[in-house]
């Protein structure tokens, strides 16, 4: 054939079906999706300084082990409270003539997904010590730690935010650590990461593949909560899997009065809406962990007993009945 | 010949077992998750199984005891004469000989046949064997479902099943006895007529028999007897070569006439691909380790997100590509007899993907990354010197395309220079601002990064091997058609594949769709492209035992078609529940990048550099850089495949996310181990490159005597 003898023409053919496709499944698309390409109304640009926190996750390879992406999957659903749509990426652009738009989706999850983060996991003690050495909250963690994000310092200034760093990852050094404006930068995006409400009257897409609610179902509803399994996931970063949580940054609960004690609607309301009443003790606000993760009464009940029964606390069980009287009203004074 | 036969014997053998211990394995996964949600199901599955297994083996006993009973029957009927005819017609050499010999010494003595078998009977009444088939106790159906049930019931059908088998043994064990009684029955009645026998027809006709049955040709009826003379030094003979570890390989033939230019050039693409590789390989084995020791160091130029694309980089734009330029920089002029237009483009090509590596390294570990996309993670100031170098390349092939001396273009241009074309579109989709906002930028990027592979490493690769592989064989390739059809079908659903990296993403599902189709129109590219290998092997298998580079070839077709149907089987819906996100794809493109590329690129660099410089590596050490890679790659892959599974379906079960991290420590140590033997292959492979290049003064006896009685001769040689 002649096409096939002559490298003009066999190229050009070849060149054209290529590009033609390509224009089909990748420039029309990106152009037309760049073209009709709006931020949802609620949704809040970047601080100047979460802005540099972004340009620091992306110079670090962040993306390489973190996604930014809820999809429409129900085993998702632990990373937002929606699968992400395409307004959600709106605001992320290309930052300057060097670089290109950052690759937020990411295709692997070696550590969880942070969508969210800003929501699931706001407090600043807990990021800027899990950022010196992630180990010294999640024991199995395998990120690098970030320690050149921080300045040792044998006395630090009054203005200097100090890290809560544990005696064991301190080597034996007396000062303290204290955060750069790097890490300072780094934590204002990390915080900015919050999943913004759909406006009103729109439905969010629906979540696909539902198999845990058609196991409940199957096992005729009464099926057991686990909540040690609740535990490891919304409260032991902080609390830690031994509830004693970690000295001048989280509280313990292991012999807990709040924990242990009677006052139901104390407890409930503190998972559902946060707590500050600790912070002269020097521990750290507790973001609203229940609302977060939208936890069913069924859900925090399993874990209240699993903490009113580990670590050597011994206090009875509560009934859902009990727990879902005060989550409704500390709804009602969430709303106030 | 044996050894290496053996060697591929156990290749093929490790793939099968390496296929069906893959397979169970997510069986028993999916399995698990079934029997968890649907446990009476499950549970009835196993009894149907079981009860179909039981009256099986009941039909089974039932004809035995047939059987049997004809056999008791046939014991007391008198033997059939025209039976013992047929084995004495059938007796063979020996038993002809003995018998004449007894005949013609002891012609009345009462010499009783050798038994053949010792007889030794030990009836069981069949009868009490065929006891009613065990039936599992009924229970009520909501009991069924308990674990306490079920392992009771499992542990009952333990001891019956054990019954069972013991039956079945006894039953066969009766049946066998019966028969040979009957046998040692003909046997006697045979060993009479035998002894009673005068009839020399018989005897004769038996002698006939015995002289046809020993026979044999005298071996010189086509040699002659002239004893054999060499007078053309075809035959060349070593003494006291011992016994060899490995079997000699044939060495490569020099071939006349490749220029030295062309030569230094190859070289020296291929010696920076191969520093490149050990390299990119130690960065990627350091990062390996950091999965199992992840505070191995604290320094900001080695952290984990900022070393990887320096991993992933290097291989690709410093290895895989220069290895790949450089060996089209000979196979593109030689399959259009012809030379190559410009050394001059060539050598500034080589320059400028070198300092796109160095300083794209550089810049990574200082922290200057373009945005996270994979493979993109170079800044375009960075990118610029290779793109530059492609641009060149292809004006540089395209030229000497144009002054082919054949009518036609052969295939693996055709694959070459559509790769670096395309590669120049993909760049230019990757690194142009107009349409890199928001969801746009996902978009290009899920095009960029797998056209780049498949369009670049994987079309140019299929190009390299359209040469090499039917020049080691000394054979044509297997169909020019079938390499066209996968060319053009490789464009069609190659280019739509892109986004299937983004299945349940914001993406448009249409766009989503069209991916998940153009990955399974994969196949057809696929089976063509390894149908063709395959079958140019066909009537050359015997070849592979005596060549160090075919064997590369086998394990890169085996992976191009494995690795590449993998791929398919990765972009389904379902598959993406359970495997994104995961190391599945960390699998997946070590198993295809290295697999396929890596082990084609060593084949055609074993094949190509001893003709060039007429050196040839070690071949020990060949074989040790060949077993290391493709060894270190299992253990690489398939645990994290196994486990990635695992971590999916903890996922997709709800649990909490670190649980999966834990699960997943071991087979991250497995995959430290797998990378550390690829990365000792490399060391081997290096060397053996070292070996192939570099001179070394070795005293040739003969040669050195001659000199010293001719000392003139030193001028001329």
């Amino acid at each position: 054939m002649e096409l096939f003898d002559n490298h003009k023409k066999l190229f050009t053919t070849a060149a054209a079906f290529f590009i033609g496709l390509t224009t089909l499944v990748a420039i029309i698309p990106a152009v037309q999706t760049d073209k009709i390409n709006q931020p949802l109304p609620g949704a809040v640009k970047l601080s100047p300084d979460a802005q540099k926190g972004k340009a620091i996750y992306v110079a670090n390879g962040c993306i390489a082990c973190h996604t930014q992406q809820v999809r429409n999957l129900d085993m998702d659903k632990v990373w937002g409270k929606r699968p992400s749509v395409a307004a959600d990426y709106a605001l992320d652009k290309r930052p300057d003539v060097w670089h290109n738009t950052a690759t937020l989706m990411g295709s692997e999850r070696t550590g969880p997904d942070l969508t969210n983060i800003g929501n699931r996991q706001p407090s600043k003690d807990w990021n800027l010590v899990h950022l010196f050495n992630p180990r010294a909250v999640v024991k199995e963690s395998v990120m690098p730690a970030y320690p050149w994000l921080f300045i040792y310092k044998e006395q630090p200034a009054k203005t200097d935010i100090v890290v809560n760093v544990p005696a064991e990852f301190m080597e034996g050094k007396t000062g303290k650590y204290v955060a750069t404006k790097k890490a300072m930068y780094l934590l204002a995006y990390l915080q900015s990461l919050k999943q913004t409400d759909l406006p009103d009257g729109t439905t969010a897409p629906d979540f696909l593949y539902k198999q845990a609610a058609a196991k409940t179902d199957a096992a005729g509803g009464g099926a057991k909560v686990d909540g040690a399994a609740l535990y490891t996931a919304n409260c032991q970063s902080c609390h830690q899997a031994s509830g004693e949580g970690l000295p001048g940054a989280f509280p313990p609960l292991k012999g807990s009065s709040v924990v242990t004690g009677d006052n139901l609607e104390l407890y409930v309301g503190i998972i559902m809406n946060g707590y500050t009443g600790r912070e002269k003790e020097g521990f750290g606000p507790m973001p609203n962990v229940g609302t977060t993760a939208n936890l069913s009464p069924e859900e925090v009940t399993a874990i209240i007993n699993h903490e009113r029964s580990s670590w050597g606390n011994s206090a009875p069980e509560v009934k859902v009945d009990d727990v879902k009287r005060f989550m409704d009203a500390a709804k009602l004074s969430a709303g106030q | 010949m044996k050894i290496k036969r053996f060697k591929f014997l156990f290749m093929v053998m490790f793939f099968v077992s390496l296929l069906s211990t893959t397979v169970p394995v997510f069986g028993q996964e999916q399995a698990g998750v079934f029997a968890k949600t649907h446990p009476q199901l499950g549970f009835i599955l196993f009894i149907a199984l079981a009860t179909i297994g039981i009256v099986s083996l009941a039909v089974w006993l039932k004809s035995r005891q047939g059987r049997i009973n004809q056999e008791t029957k046939n014991y007391d009927a008198p033997v059939q004469e025209d039976k013992l005819d047929t084995y004495i017609k059938n007796m063979d050499s020996e038993q002809i000989d003995a018998f004449l010999k007894f005949k013609s010494s002891s012609r009345k003595s009462s010499g009783k046949p050798v038994g053949i078998i010792a007889t030794l009977i030990m009836l069981l009444p069949a009868s009490a064997l065929l006891a009613q088939d065990p039936e599992p106790a009924k229970t009520a159906n909501d009991l069924l479902g308990e674990t306490g049930v079920i392992i009771t019931i499992v542990l009952i059908l333990i001891p019956v099943l054990v019954g069972l088998v013991l039956m079945v043994l006894k039953t066969s064990n009766v049946l066998r006895q019966l028969t040979n009684r009957r046998r040692l029955k003909e046997a006697d009645r045979l060993a009479e007529i035998l002894e009673d026998t005068e009839d020399p027809e018989l005897i004769a006709s038996l002698e006939k028999r015995r002289a046809a049955l020993d026979f044999q040709l005298s071996k010189r009826e086509l040699s002659g007897n002239l004893s054999p003379e060499d007078n053309r030094g075809l035959i060349n003979i070593k003494s006291n070569a011992g016994l060899p570890v490995v079997e000699p390989k044939k060495k490569a033939v020099k071939r006349p006439k490749v220029d030295p230019k062309l030569s230094k050039m190859v070289l020296w693409y291929l010696g920076c691909a191969t520093f490149w590789l050990l390299f990119g390989t130690t960065v990627g084995e350091y990062l390996g380790i950091k999965f199992v020791a992840p505070d191995a160091d604290s320094l900001a130029w080695l952290s984990f997100g900022r070393l990887r694309p320096v991993h992933t980089n290097a291989v690709f734009w410093g290895w895989a590509s220069l290895a790949m330029l450089g060996l089209a920089n000979y196979v593109v002029p030689r399959v259009g007899n012809t030379r190559l237009a410009s050394y001059k483009m060539g050598w500034c090509s080589l320059i400028l993907i070198n300092l796109t590596v160095i300083l794209g390294s550089l810049c990574l570990m200082a922290g200057i990354n373009n945005a996270g996309g994979e493979y993109r993670e170079y800044i375009w100031p960075v990118m610029l010197p290779f793109a530059i170098a492609l641009v060149l390349s292809l004006i540089n092939f395209l030229n000497t395309v144009a002054r082919r001396k054949t009518t036609e273009i052969y295939i693996a241009n055709w694959y070459i220079i559509a790769a670096i074309i395309f590669t120049i579109v993909i760049a230019l989709v990757a690194y142009l601002p107009w349409w890199q906002n928001g969801l746009g930028e996902t978009i290009a990027q899920g095009y960029y990064m797998h056209q780049g592979v498949g369009m670049w490493f994987m079309l140019f690769t299929l190009g390299v091997v359209y040469y090499f592989l039917p020049q080691q064989l000394n054979k044509p390739i297997y169909s020019y058609s079938l390499g066209i059809l996968a060319f053009w079908t490789q464009i069609l659903f190659y280019t739509l594949i892109g986004t299937h990296h983004f299945i349940f993403s914001p993406i448009p599902w249409w766009l989503q769709t069209v991916a998940i189709v153009g990955s399974m129109g994969m196949a057809i590219p696929v089976i063509a492209g390894t149908t063709n290998f395959l079958m140019t092997f066909k009537g050359g298998w015997h070849k592979v035992s005596g060549s160090y580079t075919l064997p590369f070839f086998i394990v890169g077709i085996i992976f191009y078609f494995t690795g590449s149907m993998q791929g398919t089987a990765e972009a389904f819906r379902t598959t993406n529940l359970y495997w994104h996100f995961t190391d599945f794809t960390v699998a997946h493109s070590h198993l295809t990048m290295y697999g396929i590329i890596c082990f084609f690129m060593w084949a055609g660099i074993y094949a190509l550099v001893p003709r060039l410089t007429g050196k040839e590596p070690p071949q020990i050490l060949v074989g040790a850089h060949f077993w290391l890679a493709l060894i270190g790659l299992m253990f690489y892959t398939v645990p994290l495949m196994y486990g990635s599974t695992l971590k999916g379906i903890l996922w997709m079960q709800g649990k909490p996310f670190i649980d999966g991290v834990v699960l997943m420590a071991p087979y991250w140590v497995w995959r430290a181990v797998g990378g550390s033997l690829m990365w000792l292959s490399h060391l081997f492979f290096a060397y053996n490159f070292y070996r192939m290049v570099v001179k070394r003064k070795e005293v040739n006896v003969a040669s050195a005597a001659i000199k010293k009685l001719n000392p003139s001769l030193n001028q001329s040689l």
